[in-house]
C-alpha cells in the first residue's frame, strides 16, 4: 500500500537525523538566499560560497519535514567541490527528475537520486526541491 | 440522519475507497447541487438583471430566490444579504468599506489569535491605514475565546470586534451572542466570520443581534467562487461601496454618479449566478437533513475518534474538548507534512499545515498540525480507517527512526 517505505529507509532518515553543513554563518564570502514556502510552512536557508568557478562551502538551515531537511543536507554535500557549471547542470537535473519531466541519466546526481521516489507524491515536490531552488537562486546572485 | 444514505448523494463517494475528512477546507458537493448548477446552464445560462427578455427574468428570479434562500437560511432580510466570491471578500469587503470609512487613530479594533487569515488581515490592513490599534483577546489555556476575556481588552475605544464563530483548527464555538451583547454596551459592531458554522449548526442573525456575518457556499455543499456577507441594512445603507462598475449603479454622470440601494451597490459586474443559485440548492439539501442533527453527528464522530486516538502512543490532540467534528494533532516527532503522506497513501484526504490561521499555530507553539474534519457523509468506518491509519503510520514513522 504505501511506497513511502523505501523512500524514507534511504538516505533520507540519515541526513534528517544527521544533517551535514548545518548551520549559517556570517561572511560576505557567501551568497544567501531564503525561501519560505507559506503554505506549508517550510522555511529554509542557504548559504554558498564560490571561488574561482568552483562551489567551495554551502550552508543550510531551516526548518521543515523531514523530505525538505534532509534535501538541503544531500544538496549541500552532493554539490559542495562541484564547478557551477557542473552544480547547474545537477540541480537542473534533479528538479526534472522530481517534476517528472525528461532528465539526462547521465548526470551522476549521487545520494540525491533516492529523492526520485518523491515523483510518485506530487503534493511533496515542492518539499523536495526548495532547497535546491534556493542553492540556484544564490547562483543567480553571484553572476 | 443516515450517512449512508446521504453518501448515495454524493457522486465522488462512489469511489469506495476515498476517506474523506477535510470538509473544513471545502465540502463534497451532492448531486442535487450539481444538477441545479447543470440546469442553469442548460436551460436559462445568461445574465441577469439585464436582459428584457424573458430567459434572463428566469435567470434573475433564480438568482434573487437564491438570495431569499440565503435570507430565511439565517434569518435576515432579503436586502441584507450580498453575494460575494466567499467568506473572505465578504470579510475584507466589510473592513474596506465599514473599517476604512469609520475608524481613526483614537479607536480599537478587537480580534483574536483565533482567526483565520481571512478575518484577521484585513483588519490589520485597517489599522495600518486608519492608525486604529488593533487589540488581541487573551485566549485561555485551551486557546478559546472568552466572554471574560473580551471584558479585558473591551472599552469604549473598541469600534470594532472581529471574531470567528467556529474555529477552523480547533472547532470550538465561540460564546458570540454574550460577546456581542456586551460590544454594543461600548457602541462597538460586531463582525462574525461563520465559515465553519454555517455549515453546522443553525445561525440566527436577528437572535445574535450581530452586525456583519460572513460565509462561504464550498463549505457547505455549494458550489465554490460563492459566498455571502449579511450586514444590518441601517449599517450597510451607510457604507460606501468598494468596487464599481456595471449594475451597481444607479444615475452615471460625466464627473459622479449614484448608487443603487443595498444590496446591489455591493455587486457590481455579472455575479457569481450559477454559483448563488447552487447555493440555494446547498441550503435547500441542508435544511431537509436538519443542520442541528448535522452538527450532532459530526460531534459524535469526534468523540468517538478522539478516545481511540488517545489509545494510540505518541498522538498529540489540540482541542480534545471542541463541541463541533474538528481534531487538530499532531504524531509526537513527526512532522505533518511526513505523516499526511502517509494518509495520502491509504486515500484519507486530510489537511496539514497552518490551515491560513498562522496566528493559533504559533500559539500552539507547533510548526503545523495535522486535521480532520466530519460532515455529514462520515460514517463511522471512516473513523475507524482513519484510526487504523495513525496507527500505523505511527508505528512506521517508529520504525524508520523518527
Ligand atoms: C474560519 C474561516 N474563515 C474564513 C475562511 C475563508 O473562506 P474562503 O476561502 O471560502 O473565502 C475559511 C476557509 O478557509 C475559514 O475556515
Amino acid at each position: 500500500m504505501n511506497n513511502l517505505e523505501t523512500l524514507y529507509r534511504q538516505v533520507i532518515m540519515d541526513h534528517y537525523k544527521n544533517p551535514r553543513n548545518k548551520g549559517l554563518v556570517t561572511n560576505s564570502l557567501y551568497k544567501t538566499i531564503h525561501i519560505k514556502n507559506p503554505s506549508c510552512g517550510d522555511d529554509i536557508t542557504i548559504q554558498t560560497k564560490v571561488e574561482n568557478g568552483l562551489i567551495k562551502d554551502i550552508r543550510h538551515d531551516g526548518t521543515g519535514c523531514s523530505i525538505c531537511c534532509s534535501s538541503a543536507s544531500v544538496m549541500s554535500e552532493t554539490l559542495k567541490g562541484k564547478t557551477i557549471t557542473d552544480a547547474k547542470k545537477i540541480s537542473s537535473t534533479y528538479i526534472n527528475m522530481l517534476t517528472n519531466q525528461e532528465y539526462d541519466t547521465s548526470v551522476e546526481l549521487e545520494d540525491a537520486i533516492v529523492y526520485q521516489g518523491v515523483s510518485k507524491f506530487p503534493a511533496r515536490i515542492k518539499c523536495a526541491s526548495i532547497a535546491w531552488k534556493a542553492f540556484e537562486g544564490t547562483l543567480e546572485e553571484s553572476e | 440522519m443516515n450517512p449512508y444514505e446521504l453518501r448515495k448523494d454524493f457522486p465522488i463517494l462512489n469511489d469506495e475507497t476515498l476517506c474523506y475528512l477535510d470538509t473544513a477546507a471545502s465540502s463534497l458537493k451532492p448531486r442535487q447541487v450539481i444538477e441545479r448548477l447543470d440546469e442553469y446552464y442548460e436551460k436559462y445560462g445568461v445574465n441577469v438583471h439585464r436582459g428584457v427578455y424573458n430567459l434572463s427574468y428566469v435567470a434573475t428570479e433564480m438568482y434573487e430566490e437564491a438570495r431569499r434562500k440565503v435570507s430565511d437560511f439565517i434569518h435576515a432580510k432579503f436586502d441584507e444579504i450580498i453575494f460575494t466570491r466567499g467568506a473572505s471578500s465578504a470579510l475584507n469587503l466589510v473592513a474596506s468599506s465599514y473599517g476604512l470609512n469609520h475608524l481613526t487613530s483614537e479607536d480599537e479594533i478587537i480580534v483574536s489569535e483565533l482567526e483565520h487569515h481571512s478575518q484577521v488581515l484585513p483588519w490589520q490592513n485597517v489599522s495600518h491605514i486608519t492608525k486604529a490599534k488593533l487589540v488581541y483577546i487573551p485566549l485561555d489555556s485551551e486557546g478559546r475565546i472568552t466572554v471574560e476575556n473580551v471584558k479585558k481588552v473591551l472599552s469604549n475605544k473598541t469600534k470594532v470586534v472581529a471574531i470567528n464563530y467556529i474555529s477552523n483548527v480547533m472547532g470550538y464555538i465561540t460564546p458570540i451572542k454574550e460577546i456581542i451583547s456586551l460590544a454594543h454596551e461600548v457602541g462597538a459592531v460586531v463582525v462574525i466570520d461563520a465559515a465553519q458554522a454555517a455549515p453546522h449548526k443553525t445561525i440566527d442573525v436577528v437572535d445574535l443581534d450581530c452586525d456583519f456575518l460572513a460565509f462561504s457556499g464550498h463549505k457547505m455543499c455549494g458550489p465554490t467562487g460563492i459566498g455571502v456577507l449579511f450586514g444590518k441594512k441601517k449599517l450597510l445603507d451607510n457604507m460606501p461601496p468598494i468596487e464599481f462598475g456595471g449594475d451597481m449603479n444607479d444615475n452615471v454622470n460625466l464627473y459622479d454618479a449614484s448608487w443603487k440601494d443595498v444590496p446591489y451597490k455591493f455587486e457590481t459586474g455579472t455575479p457569481p449566478i450559477s454559483e448563488a443559485i447552487g447555493l440555494g440548492a446547498a441550503i435547500d439539501y441542508l435544511l431537509s437533513i436538519g443542520l442541528d442533527e448535522i452538527g450532532k453527528h459530526e460531534f459524535k464522530l469526534k468523540e468517538y475518534t478522539v478516545k481511540k486516538l488517545k489509545e494510540i502512543e505518541d498522538i498529540i490532540i489540540y482541542n480534545e474538548s471542541a463541541e463541533t467534528g474538528i481534531i487538530s494533532f499532531n504524531i509526537e516527532g513527526v512532522h505533518p507534512h511526513d505523516a499526511v503522506s502517509y494518509f495520502d497513501g491509504d486515500n484519507i484526504c486530510m489537511r496539514a499545515g497552518h490551515h491560513c490561521a498562522q496566528l493559533i499555530i504559533k500559539w500552539l507553539n507547533v510548526v503545523a498540525t495535522l486535521r480532520v474534519s466530519f460532515y455529514l457523509y462520515n460514517t463511522i468506518e471512516d473513523c475507524d480507517r482513519f484510526i487504523e491509519s495513525v496507527r500505523n503510520a505511527r508505528d512506521f514513522f517508529k520504525s524508520v527512526g523518527f
